[in-house]
């Protein structure tokens, strides 16, 4: 398939061409709302944190802000904070890209005053971006995430190997594609390290996943309800093992060839990564889109209805139930694999030719839905 | 035509592809080799849900993926429906 999409600045490909309106911190939230509602084609990114965060979690927040506004889906950034240094930071960071980026913090200024300064700026931006168009581009210039949600055992036969066929697929074409979930790994978190690149990278996966799992160990012994949940479980799943042997199907079988931070950018080229991150849908979406990717594919079972601001999110299910009882939320039906009417590489080819239609410009479920969930990741109390 | 399928040989259940009734003699296909296997359910099996096409122990290991997803927490029998009353992670 001919693939179009938006080369930025700094030559990285993006698939949509969002004007976003990101506020730093939470109490900023009204006037970025506030400017995307008087400017229209623009859009506010609300979330809950930035104020009085510190150490490793205050890092996460502004690497999330940053990279969230550097990703090739956005054309250009309004920053809105209440402190001057912080909202020039987050700006400063996304202006490396080269992309047009303005900050406005709200102190000594207040929302109206700001609003109408950055609702100016907004309008320049979004005028600006209508007229930037699609060029041709490559399967190679993508960055693609992964990640399942309200898994069954439908997701483990179907969804997932459907998605682990596409993801061999991109990497041998020479695009890049995160993985992660970590927690969501126990019971084949042995099987991910096998297929780590080098053995400093199975260290460093071992090291993250343990620190990860440890946490989650010193705060409860039991985690049933939870991690399976009870959706998992309905669906016929049992145990967290079962559920993540189906989930690290939709992995594929390449090496693995860099372990990330949350909210990181890869160092290493194209490839398969590793990202540390929440299984929580809309944690782990906002993590990969900071990371840079611009398209995601979802597999799901029971009906997970997550969506992004500004990465499509596109769902595929083999839950035959869910399709007809949500069908409004699954781009892509592969419940043939149930009954085996269809293989796997046909269900491999229904998936990228979906994938190549949404860069294109097709609008998914969930974004015609309105789904824009965009939750930082929050590491431990704030001071 | 089948009504579950198993990941792998040597796999101690499969999952149903459809909804199966207590009593249903049904058949189900190894993912990896196509092959086929005949159980009698010894209870009713939602879609997604699975079956047992070996008996365990209480404590036994149970093996989905060709990997282990729990151990048995009571004795089971071939064509058993296993779920969370009788199988339990083994790491949380």
């Amino acid at each position: 398939m001919e693939l179009y999409g938006f080369r930025r600045e700094n030559g990285r490909v993006g698939v949509r061409n969002h004007v976003i309106i990101l506020p730093v911190d939470d109490i900023s939230n009204a006037a970025c709302e506030a400017v995307a509602s008087h400017i229209k084609g623009t859009m506010a990114l609300p979330h809950s944190y930035g104020r009085l965060q510190y150490g490793e979690d205050l890092d996460l927040h502004f690497r999330t802000m940053i990279g969230t506004g550097s990703n090739a889906n956005v054309a250009a950034v309004v920053v809105i904070g209440i402190e001057e240094n912080w909202t020039g930071k987050v700006a400063d960071g996304i202006a490396e890209t080269g992309k047009p980026v303005a900050a406005f913090s709200i102190e000594g200024h207040g929302d109206l005053e700001t609003v109408r300064r950055a609702s100016w700026k907004a309008r320049e931006f979004v005028q600006w971006a209508s007229e930037l168009r699609r060029e041709p581009v490559a399967l190679e210039d993508l960055t693609v995430s992964i990640k399942c949600g309200e898994s069954d055992t439908t997701t483990g036969l179907a969804s997932c190997p459907t998605v682990g066929v596409a993801v061999d697929r991109l990497v041998e074409a020479g695009a890049t594609v995160f993985f992660g979930e970590t927690s969501e790994l126990t019971g084949g978190e042995h099987l991910v390290a096998e297929r780590m690149a080098t053995p400093e990278l199975k260290e460093e996966f071992q090291r993250v996943y343990d620190d990860y799992v440890g946490l989650i160990e010193t705060q409860s012994e039991d985690l049933f309800g939870s991690q399976p949940t009870q959706g998992n479980i309905a669906g016929g799943l049992s145990t967290i093992e079962e559920k993540a042997l189906g989930n690290i199907e939709k992995t594929g079988t390449k090496p693995v060839i860099g372990v990330l931070k949350p909210a990181e950018a890869p160092q290493n080229g194209p490839g398969l990564y590793f990202m540390d991150s929440s299984s929580a849908a809309a944690e782990h979406v906002t993590l990969m889109g900071a990371g840079g990717a611009v398209l995601h594919m979802f597999p799901t079972g029971q009906g997970n209805v997550v969506g992004n601001p500004i990465v499509p999110v596109i769902k595929v299910s083999g839950n035959p139930n869910t399709v007809r009882t949500m069908g409004e939320h699954i781009d892509v039906d592969v419940g043939g694999l149930l009954g085996r009417e269809i293989t796997l590489p046909e269900a491999g080819d229904l998936m990228m030719e979906y994938l190549g239609r949404t860069a294109n410009g097709r609008l998914t479920s969930a974004e015609a839905l309105g789904h824009r969930e965009f939750s930082m990741t929050k590491l431990y109390r704030s001071a | 035509m089948h009504k579950f399928l198993i990941h792998k040989g040597g796999d101690h259940v499969g999952v149903a592809t459809s909804d199966i009734g207590v009593g249903e003699k049904v058949v189900g296909v190894y993912m990896d080799d196509d092959s086929t296997v005949e159980v009698e359910s010894l209870g009713d099996v939602p879609l997604g849900h699975k079956i047992a096409v070996e008996g365990r122990e209480a404590g036994d290991d149970v093996t989905e993926y060709g990997a282990r997803i729990g151990r048995a927490t009571e004795g089971f029998r071939r064509g058993a429906y296993v779920h969370t009353h009788n199988l339990e992670s083994a790491r949380w």
